[in-house]
């Protein structure tokens, strides 16, 4: 009698294992689009761009003519506009970004952070368009009437600062980067700097160490990985920024050694001439640009997310 | 040090402040009914709104929701509940790589994937690209909150001999809810402003269009078409559409960071 009356467990379990093993089958499916989507971008990308990858190959890069009528297509312009505007805002960036880190994860006290880190995460929030426009009609103004002025006439005998103040160029483009990606240096390098153990601390505070020279001493190097982190984090952002680059750069294809010139990058000149592209290899030549853009940020990415994550893992794997 | 680097936040946070004073006091006096309630004048002529890319944005960010928030929502949930497989590590990585492509290269994906083959643009591309965008956004916060859910929430529910998708299902995305759906609002705020990925995908109308399969208004591409454009009235009216832009996507932020703040206090 009792060995014939089946346990209610297992009578029920297998349905309840097969909703199980279905449920995860579609969460899993879910979670994999990310990975299948990067895939799936490299692919649509390289597939659209094959007619100018294989009509220009590696020369695509070290050409510097942009030439839609005649077909000649060479990005090298672009390159060197994305890598200098990305270099400039990254200068100003840095070190006023790690200041503002200093500052919420060892000076400030509890109350102000969190107003102070608000206020930040908002500046990132504030759409580039908007900044761009108010690049357009405040920052190229005052570019052009204060600041390129006042660096010619102290720093006119470099050729960095020659050339007529135009407002708009490379100069502008810079500045404007570095108010957008600024908050990425802030909120990355403010996490991994928290994330130092207070032992740390308190170890140069008991050898008589200043507030600064503990900063200095004890923990930038042990956030150091973390920090080259946010700093990557931050370049790949500010090579692929689109619209308030375009609108303040001047977007003109060409490599001069002043930051007072116009300039171009490659977002800008995909957000450009995209819709005007007519003819195939123009589109295709477009895509390659985009392609590399797309190449580049993402190894920027990974790299940054690596060193970001070693570091909030745990400082002591990176000791040296 | 400390006076140097108070000074850095200082200089950080200028550009927030002279944005925000140049936008009310210049969006607020071009704002008024007809900002709202017209269709774009013509190209010139004084006058005229937005009133089509303020429901061609709404369009947009539906359509991205579609996309973005089942996936998100879903795949968040399996990178809280099986934290250690091989899969949850790889998605995690990968998610946050995503987070920083470029977002002008989600339009041309939108643009290879959909337009391409359409052969026109349309709001459905547009919508594409922005859920695509929105996939990791949601995916990261909904890991997130997920994870808070206490394991004794968990382990009740089993104990009663629910099974554990309808645990998950019933049970834990319930208690998360809150959370999950600020971090989709702060999600769709942060794709309403985007503009490059529409370029070329939405691409713009002048006129009403409700059709998924035809190319659509946005608020953002308006602001770019009227800022670059010669005109003042335009250049007026582009304040104007940042303003209104801004200000959504502000009070979003706001709001969801103080639900967010209440949520961690309650619990």
């Amino acid at each position: 009698m009792i060995a014939t009356r089946p346990a209610p467990g297992p009578v029920e379990e297998p349905s309840a294992r097969t909703g199980d093993r279905q449920f995860r089958v579609l969460l899993a499916t879910m979670a994999a689009a990310v990975p299948v989507v990067i895939g799936a971008i490299l692919v649509a990308l390289i597939s659209a761009a094959w007619p100018a990858i294989h009509r220009f190959g590696a020369h695509f890069f070290v050409t510097s003519t942009w030439d839609p009528v005649a077909g000649t297509f060479g990005v090298l312009p672009f390159i060197y506009g994305t890598l200098v505007s990305s270099a400039l805002a990254l200068l100003l960036a840095i070190p006023l970004g790690l200041g503002v880190a200093i500052f919420l994860s060892e000076l400030t006290p509890g109350w102000l952070r969190t107003p102070v880190g608000f206020f930040v995460e908002l500046l990132a929030a504030i759409p580039s368009v908007v900044i761009g426009l108010w690049g357009i009609f405040v920052l190229v103004p005052w570019v052009r009437t204060t600041l390129e002025p006042v660096l010619k006439s102290a720093l006119g005998f470099l050729p960095l600062f020659s050339g007529p103040p135009l407002g708009i160029g490379m100069l502008a483009a810079g500045l404007i980067l570095s108010v957008m990606v600024v908050p990425f240096i802030v909120a990355v390098s403010t996490e991994v700097m928290r994330a130092v153990p207070s032992g740390q601390r308190e170890a140069a505070r008991a050898l008589g160490a200043t507030g600064w020279e503990t900063t200095r001493t004890a923990v930038l190097p042990y956030a150091r990985s973390g920090i080259i982190g946010a700093i990557f984090l931050a370049l790949a952002r500010a090579l692929g920024e689109t619209m308030a680059v375009t609108m303040v750069i001047g977007n003109v294809p060409q490599i001069k050694a002043s930051l007072f010139a116009p300039a171009y990058t490659i977002p800008a000149v995909i957000a450009n001439e995209f819709t005007e592209a007519t003819d195939d290899l123009y589109v295709a030549a477009l895509i390659y640009a985009g392609l590399v853009l797309f190449i580049v940020t993402v190894a920027v990415n990974a790299l940054a997310r690596l060193l970001v994550n070693r570091a909030a893992r745990g400082p002591s794997v990176i000791r040296e | 040090m400390a006076v140097i680097t108070c000074g850095c936040t200082l200089l950080v946070l200028a550009p927030l402040f002279f944005v925000l004073v140049f936008l009310v006091g210049t969006g607020w006096s071009a704002l008024n009914w007809d900002f709202f309630t017209r269709l774009p004048g013509a190209a010139g002529e004084t006058g005229g709104g937005m009133t089509n890319a303020i429901a061609g944005t709404l369009l947009l960010i539906s359509l991205a929701g579609v996309v973005g928030i089942p996936i998100g929502v879903l795949g968040g949930t399996f990178l809280a509940e099986y934290p250690a497989a091989r899969l949850s590590q790889v998605t995690r990585f990968a998610a946050d790589v995503m987070n920083g492509i470029p977002s002008i290269v989600m339009g041309l994906f939108a643009y290879v994937l959909i337009v391409l083959p359409m052969r026109h643009f349309s709001a459905l591309a547009g919508g594409v690209a922005l859920g695509v965008m929105l996939i990791p956004t949601v995916m990261r916060t909904t890991e997130e909150i997920v994870r808070l859910v206490p394991h004794s929430v968990r382990e009740a529910s089993l104990a009663l001999g629910i099974p554990q998708w309808k645990t998950t299902l019933r049970v834990v995305i319930p208690t998360a809810a809150a959370g999950i759906v600020t971090g989709i609002m702060v999600g769709l705020a942060r794709i309403a402003g985007e503009t490059a990925p529409l370029l070329f995908t939405a691409f713009g109308n002048r006129f009403w269009n409700w059709n998924v399969l035809r190319p659509t208004a946005a608020l953002p591409l308006q602001i770019f078409a009227y800022a670059i454009s010669p005109f003042d009235d335009w250049h007026r009216q582009a304040w104007a559409g940042a303003l209104t832009l801004v200000s959504i996507v502000l009070m979003v932020n706001i709001v969801a960071r103080y639900a967010a703040s209440r949520q961690v206090k309650s619990r």
